[in-house]
């Protein structure tokens, strides 16, 4: 009916070109993965990429949110940590005691992205900083949780979380489809979802607006700290045990970082999303796929990560070399 | 015991708020009435703005009663505000920039299906309301950050008439609009009036206002001053109540110049993009030149690209003879080009609002107080004192942030700014817009005396009496060229208004003024 | 006397009362607290985190923040160690300025992609943070690094003169310098300037791709320096050495109230941060309270310190 619907779909892929470029990347390296490493496609090795990324994924699409109201996470890796701690304590018994004792574990994330939310939102404090204190925070919890390595967690409820659906489809990339479905995709349509969109944009139009800012925000650490969570278990799940270990928690939240700008996410807040982050997230994962199957030397391969790292997120520089006045990428303005 | 006037929407009583030691409303009443316009004049300082932000819930009076058909409300926020159908259009606006348009004009209750945003229903509703501002040429679907401030203020208004506003606020809300723009917007708001809306209407533009509303209330200094009806004072006794004194000879006498000075600037072939093309202009020494025409025809841009802020212009610049190359408002502040550009929004671009007025003042050319790479800071303070004085700028004291300034006194910190760095070439991007007449008297007055002080200014405005009032010369531009150029008698409203339309003969400029 | 009270914000009154409240503390907990001895151990530990604080308070006054200071202290305490190692003992000397050049380095790649590339400051520091580290591994392969820490770093960094240690009057230099050119230089108004809008800024006629470059610089020359200075301290350079900094230095700037969002901010509160921090960390050592809960009372303490007086502005129209 209008000669819009055409415009409609030419604007849709110019707002999600970030996400799209993610996707392109990530099946390039992958095509080359495979190409390289002499087995082919196998679905041990499809399942072992998937497993991976996905846990990835997960703390990138957590870490996403709290980005999108221009605000950041720093804590999300030790939700992260903390959560697999949790799990691989009470996770084991009768089936509907290690159902409870899941619910404890995404409880637990959501209680910690809720004390996020709350220093942010009503404490007032800048997110940088409440998220490394609390960081420092859940990190000495999954210490008192989980003192030494170990823990275990129902055997065969792991093999199912790890294995294939069907023989071929590696369950945790179910499980993220699930994940995006039930919860991003309804959090996106929903107004507390825009919300956190309008945030990042510009606070002051959005509370001119009458848009529920608090509300919006608070959701936003809230559902990061669950979706953290979720990733605690499934980690779990494939290490069948829980450790503390602050270090794996930083690289978790340094890395989440920088998939969810590769996903094309801003991080000014306002554009984005953390389908992207998926791919940001599967891309990062690559890196390191790649350049063991092409031989680089083991020494050498921080070195190049951290390149590739540089290169990557200098993707967005490119936006500078074609804007046409510098009033444009010097903040508030037309 | 109060009888319930049926016209009567809107009362306010003995409302006051004070913002640290700044008093913005004192004891102010207002009463608006259904189908009917009631403008609010006042210089800037005088309350204003306050007074809407109040009336739409986004700040709270400190004292002071409200009510609305009769009952008593209270607004903690804008959204409780839009739910009892008080509706406000800000000058900063309030669109979201990174969403689109049907999700900003939808919010922020967008139609809903099973708990979730509807997109069909609210692209639907998007359409129908850019119908009704006759916008259906702009996508629901486009983001907003990347429309022009014509179009968005559009948006907006489309946005408040979906809101299905009892009162209907606005507060300088056409300043960026086109003409044809504004037409449309009066034609709209005539049409409510006559459905039994209530409209509070905040405009500089006193002819304006004189002619549309209905009702007229004055501030000042935080007061309400009078209100009258439509007619039944002179333009003169209006700005009176409004700043208090006389308002005679507003424009400087230009003066009277012998022979053609020594050129300052002369750019010959600009070129940048699709914007500017083929622009070549002088200005000498002792000159005031204006750039006129509509809206958006690459004034602005022209202002930006001499400045250095734009990329891959190509032009030929000579600053006193000499070819030059400006890349960098840095570079355009050197001692040997001297230019300066008063910007178009003070807020987002002159002044750094938190720190102190001296501090802004000082901010271009504090190198030029520095010794030994330290700042003396008796020099600095002498110079800061000597701005003071020259451009009259009220506040209480030099070390104030400068955001707790009103908005004519910002201005002049500005301009003093840009005075303590010697500019020769003072490039001006529409500065008097949204600021009290009296402040715009002392404006034109500093500029004239920078002129004979020998200094060049190239001066954009949006106000045809200003650039004829003020400017030595006008250049009229015309999507992006340089299509005539007035001076002397040529220096009508009348041919301004062919130009700006590309028109060759007058005739035809006659009846694009009547519509 | 007053001039200085006056210039003295409520922050930085704030952060020193917490420091006589934990001295108290700890001087109720054992007496050897409040020894001059002690007090002065406390200070110079403080003064290598002192010294990156500084770096890093001019880049956060900018509104940006320095991820690379990890890699960069430990780069720092390499080059400064490795120097005999390369070009024979009589060269021990440039060790320190080596070091520090390296620092520069970093910083100069930093400030580049921040101001000219335009990436935020938190994702290219980041990545740089993980170049320094490869770089790193590439030389030591992964291993300890074997040199010895020289004579001049040990002087700097253990030595007292008259018990007052050489680390605490290097950091007074640092902090001199560093306060004087945000307070009395051009460079500290654009910094101020810059950090509350560098759109005005550029407009105003600020090189501010300059400033930027030059902050991020003088971050990474702080960095190494202290590195080197670290290296002195432990008798050697190590690998994650710089590890333990980065989160206590960005804690130390904001705790002394500069504001993360930058254009704001006290260096006499960034002392105090640092040393608030350092005490902090020593008492929770000393009462030998395990990691767990050193970790949670870490974090507990800056989130009550910052909802007393680090909020932000609320949003109002």
């Amino acid at each position: 009916m209008r000669s819009g619907s055409l415009k409609g779909v030419r604007l849709w892929f110019a707002r999600n070109n970030g996400a799209l470029f993610a996707l392109v990347l990530f099946i390039a390296m992958f095509a080359l993965y495979v190409a390289k490493n002499g087995v082919g496609v196998r679905t041990g090795l499809i399942t072992a990429v998937a497993n991976k990324g996905v846990l990835l994924a997960l703390v990138a699409m957590a870490q996403t949110l709290p980005i999108l109201t221009s605000g950041l996470d720093l804590s999300v890796g030790m939700i992260f940590v903390l959560t697999n701690c949790i799990a691989s304590t009470i996770l084991s018994g009768p089936p509907w005691l290690v159902a409870a004792g899941v619910a404890a574990v995404l409880l637990s994330g959501v209680i910690c992205g809720a004390i996020n939310g709350a220093l942010v939102v009503y404490g007032r404090l800048q997110p940088i900083i409440a998220t490394l204190a609390t960081g420092a925070v859940y990190n000495g919890l999954a210490l008192l949780v989980r003192p030494v390595p170990g823990g275990s967690i129902e055997p065969t409820f792991a093999a199912v979380l790890t294995t294939q659906i069907f023989d071929v489809v590696p369950t945790t990339l179910v499980i993220l489809l699930a994940v995006v479905l039930a919860i991003w995709l309804p959090f996106q349509l929903s107004t507390t979802g825009r919300g956190c969109y309008a945030i990042g944009s510009s606070e002051s139009a959005a509370y001119m607006t009458g848009i529920a800012v608090r509300r919006s925000r608070l959701a936003a650490y809230m559902f990061a700290g669950l979706l953290a969570a979720i990733g605690g278990l499934l980690l779990t799940a494939m290490t069948l045990s829980g450790d503390a270990s602050a270090v794996s928690g930083g690289i978790y939240t340094l890395s989440s970082i920088a998939a969810v700008v590769i996903g094309g996410t801003s991080l000014m807040g306002g554009v984005g999303g953390a389908v992207g982050s998926i791919f940001g997230a599967f891309v990062l994962r690559e890196v390191s796929d790649l350049l063991f199957v092409f031989d680089i030397q083991p020494l050498v391969q921080p070195f190049i990560q951290g390149l590739i790292l540089l290169g990557a997120v200098s993707l967005g520089a490119l936006r500078v070399l074609r804007a046409r006045s510098r009033l444009e990428f010097l903040g508030v303005g037309r | 015991m109060a009888q319930a006037d049926p016209l009567l929407f809107w009362r306010m009583n003995g409302i006051s708020k004070h913002y640290g030691g700044v008093r913005a409303l004192e004891n102010v009443g207002l009463t608006v009435e259904r189908g009917r316009i009631h403008a609010v004049l006042g210089e800037n300082g005088a309350g204003k703005s306050t007074l809407i932000k109040i009336m739409s819930g986004v700040v709270q009076p400190d004292s002071g009663s409200t009510e609305l058909e009769g009952r008593p409300v209270r607004f903690a926020s804008p959204g409780e505000a839009m739910l009892a159908g008080v509706v406000a259009i800000f000058q900063e606006l309030s669109l979201v920039p990174d969403l689109t348009i049907a999700e900003n004009i939808c919010a922020p209750e967008p139609p809903r299906r099973f708990g979730l945003i509807d997109r069909r229903a609210q692209r639907r509703r998007a359409e129908e309301l850019l119908a009704r501002v006759h916008c259906e040429d702009l996508h629901p679907d486009e983001i907003v950050r990347n429309l022009p401030l014509s179009r968005r203020q559009m948006i907006e208004i489309a946005r408040a008439l979906g809101r299905s506003p009892k009162l209907l606020i606005l507060d300088e809300a056409t300043s960026a609009l086109t003409a044809v723009d504004v037409e449309r917007i009066y034609g709209i708001l005539d049409r409510l009036r006559k459905d039994g809306l209530a409209i509070v209407f905040i405009s500089h533009r006193l002819r304006e206002i004189t002619t549309f509303a209905d009702d007229c209330s004055v501030f000042r200094n935080g007061r309400r001053v009078d209100t009258f009806a439509k007619g039944s004072k002179t333009d003169a006794e209006i700005v009176k109540l409004m700043i208090g004194r006389d308002y005679n000879d507003v424009f400087p006498a230009k003066s009277a110049r012998a022979g053609a000075a020594a050129p300052l600037l002369e750019v010959a072939n600009l070129n940048w993009g699709d914007r500017l093309a083929g622009i070549g202009l002088v200005v000498r020494k002792g000159e005031i030149v204006g750039l006129g025409g509509l809206d958006g025809q690459g004034q602005r841009e022209l202002l930006l690209a001499l400045f250095g802020v734009l990329r891959g212009v190509d032009a030929s610049i000579k600053v006193r003879g000499k070819r030059t190359r400006i890349n960098s408002p840095h570079q355009a502040k050197r001692r040997s080009v001297g230019m300066a550009l008063i910007p178009e929004d003070r807020k987002t671009e002159g002044l750094v609002l938190p720190l102190s007025v001296r501090d802004n003042i000082s901010l271009a050319a504090v190198d030029r107080f520095a010794r030994g790479g330290l700042i003396r800071t008796r020099a600095e303070i002498e110079a800061v004192k000597g701005a003071f004085q020259t451009l009259s700028i009220q506040a209480r004291g030099a070390d104030v942030p400068v955001g707790t300034l009103s908005g004519g006194n910002q201005q002049k910190v500005v301009i003093a700014k840009w005075l303590l760095t010697d500019a020769d070439l003072i490039l001006l991007n529409d500065p008097t817009r949204g600021i009290d007449v009296g402040t715009k008297q002392e404006i034109y007055k500093l500029l004239r005396n920078l002129a004979e002080a020998g200094k060049g200014a190239l001066f954009y405005s949006t106000d045809y009496a200003e650039l004829i009032g003020c400017c030595d010369r006008v250049v009229i531009l015309f999507e992006g060229r340089i299509v005539r150029e007035l001076a002397g008698d040529e220096l009508t409203e009348q041919k301004i208004l062919s130009a700006a339309f590309n028109l060759p003969d007058e005739e035809k400029a006659a009846c694009a003024a009547v519509h | 006397m007053t001039r200085v009270l006056q210039q003295l914000d409520r922050p930085v009154v704030i952060a020193f009362g917490f420091i006589l409240v934990l001295l108290i503390l700890g001087g109720i907990y054992n007496q050897q607290f409040l020894s001059g001895l002690y007090l002065l151990q406390q200070l110079r530990v403080a003064s290598f985190l002192g010294i990156i604080a500084s770096g890093v308070m001019v880049v956060i006054l900018l509104g940006h923040i320095d991820l690379s200071i990890p890699w960069v202290v430990t780069i720092g305490g390499i080059t400064a160690t490795a120097v005999a190692g390369w070009w024979g003992a009589s060269w021990t000397a440039l060790g320190v300025p080596l070091a520090i050049a390296c620092g520069a380095l970093v910083g100069l790649a930093n400030g580049f992609g921040v101001a000219f590339l335009r990436i935020p400051s938190m994702v290219f520091t980041l990545g740089m943070n993980a170049v320094v580290q490869g770089m790193v591994v590439m030389y030591t392969g992964g291993n300890a690094p074997p040199d010895q820490a020289t004579p001049i770093l040990q002087w700097l960094a253990v030595r007292d003169t008259f018990h007052l240690p050489h680390a605490v009057i290097v950091w007074a230099i640092v902090g001199v310098l560093v306060m004087v050119a945000l307070r009395r230089t051009p460079f500290g108004r654009y910094v101020y300037a810059i950090g509350n809008s560098e759109r005005v800024s550029y407009l105003s006629g600020i090189s501010t791709r300059t400033i930027l470059i030059i902050a991020f610089v003088t971050s990474g020359a702080c960095s190494a320096f202290a590195g080197a200075m670290l290296a002195g301290y432990a008798g050697k350079a190590y690998q994650a050495m710089g590890d333990p900094f980065l989160l206590p230095a960005i804690a130390a700037v904001v705790l002394g109230g500069t504001s993360i969002l930058g254009g704001r901010g006290n260096y006499l509160g960034t002392v105090a941060g640092v040393i608030l921090i350092t005490l902090l960390e020593s008492i929770l050592s000393v009462m030998q309270i395990s990691d767990s809960a050193r970790q949670i009372i870490y974090g507990a303490m800056i989130i009550v310190m910052m909802l007393v007086y680090g909020r932000d502005r609320r949003v109002e129209g």
